[in-house]
């Protein structure tokens, strides 16, 4: 098995979780009723929680303990794509995100119950399940607010304009792509892009919204090699801001 | 499993809902014993459950407390789904008023979800208000006959 594609995976989609669970504990105290503070808050910690667990993997393949690496590596080693570290903007734009990411993300972890590679199969099959409350809450609102008043279809059909390109990058290739394919470890981004496009499409035309013609769009590329946005150095120094006080500390 | 090393971790409960012993709640998923040496392996309700190393040190504790020398590991290896809840569990939880989880094999796309019986006045009168409620675990519902909110322990 090769150690590099494998942790190549694995760093990716552990920047993902804990980067958009960073993102998600943003709404704690400002979500826009009670019940989305919470959901939103809750899938802050799902989702960290599976970043934990996904760093743990790489700690047995030789990488540092899970809080090195989350908490003192700069925006330049992180691998996750764009989309999880823009700002959260409006309520539109965090729920357009959730859902675009969250659909994606678990037909990733569904791909990976089968992978070769039996630690992270045991995972996924656990993952996976903790992934549809994610998904259902994102459709249970995209498909509410979808085809509710002028200014919901209005804000959400700008919102997802806006994140299209940046959900595309969600499926940059890797370097070893080939690999993680023939030795049965990942299905691959092109064949997870296809049935992402599948499923989205099947909850945007129960609303009132419209898919944005993605083939005409330029996917935004370069978080999985470390090239970011400028919004992802300074959630980085807010996140690590305790730990960085006193790395030695006993929590 | 071992009986008396099942008895002592019987009386470790979950330190959110400590009706619950760890054993029916389904965490504990092996246990084996070679003289004084127990390994038990563990396994979390959800990934992100922040109780996990809590309940590791309590069943430490437990065990030491009895004399024995315990180890133990947390592993996905057999994963926790809400059907390893006991009979006894779902009685204790419901007495708790929280909803007992419905079983696991209806659970496919999630519409068990909209069907959860009131633990206050039996009714499926009910109505998901939340998949998300005050700790991973629970989901939030709206009781239509009893009029009051409830708490169910999700389905998984």
């Amino acid at each position: 098995m090769n150690n590099l594609a494998l942790k190549e995976l694995l760093y990716k989609m552990a920047d993902d979780q804990l980067i958009l669970g960073h993102r998600n504990s943003e709404w704690t105290g400002f979500g826009p009723l009670l019940e989305e503070d919470i959901a939103f808050s809750s899938m802050a910690q799902d989702k960290v929680g599976q970043s934990l667990a996904l760093y743990t993997l790489l700690q047995t393949l030789g990488e540092s303990d899970p809080d090195t690496i989350a908490f003192t590596r700069n925006a330049s080693r992180f691998h996750n794509c764009i989309l999880v570290e823009l700002p959260n903007q409006e309520y539109d734009f965090s729920l357009i995100r959730h859902f675009l990411f969250d659909t994606a993300e678990a037909l990733r972890f569904e791909a990976l119950t089968n992978s070769a590679y039996e630690p992270l199969a045991q995972l996924a099959r656990k993952i996976r399940g903790e992934l549809r409350y994610h998904t259902l809450h994102a459709n249970t609102w995209m498909k509410q607010l979808g085809s509710a008043t002028e200014e919901s279809i209005t804000r959400l059909q700008k919102s997802l304009e806006a994140a299209f390109p940046y959900a595309l990058g969600i499926f940059e290739t890797s370097p070893y792509e080939a690999e993680l394919i023939d030795q049965k470890i990942f299905a691959g981004e092109a064949a997870l892009k296809e049935k992402w496009l599948a499923r989205i499409e099947s909850v945007i035309h129960q609303t009132q919204l419209q898919l944005p013609d993605w083939k005409t769009l330029t996917p935004v590329y370069g978080g999985r090699e470390g090239k970011h946005s400028e919004h992802l150095q300074p959630l980085l120094d807010e996140m690590s801001e305790v730990f960085r006080i006193d790395p030695t500390a006993e929590w | 499993m071992n009986e008396s090393i099942l008895q002592i971790l019987e009386s470790v409960k979950d330190p959110e809902i400590p009706v619950l012993s760890l054993v029916d709640l389904g965490v504990i998923t092996d246990v084996d014993v070679q003289d004084k040496t127990v390994l038990v392996k563990m396994t979390p309700t959800f990934v992100g459950c922040p109780a996990m190393d809590y309940m590791k040190a309590e069943v430490e504790a437990a065990l030491q407390k009895n004399g024995f020398h315990p180890k133990v590991e947390i592993t996905f290896e057999k994963p926790w789904s809400s059907d390893l809840i006991s009979e006894k569990g779902k009685a204790a939880l419901k007495k708790y008023g929280l909803a007992p989880p419905p079983d696991g094999k209806l659970f496919t796309d999630l519409e068990i979800l909209e069907t959860a019986s009131c633990p206050r006045c039996n009714s499926t009168n009910t109505e998901l208000k939340s998949p998300f409620g005050p700790t991973l675990c629970r989901s939030l519902y709206y009781c239509h006959d009893c009029k009051e909110v409830f708490e169910q322990f999700k389905p998984l």
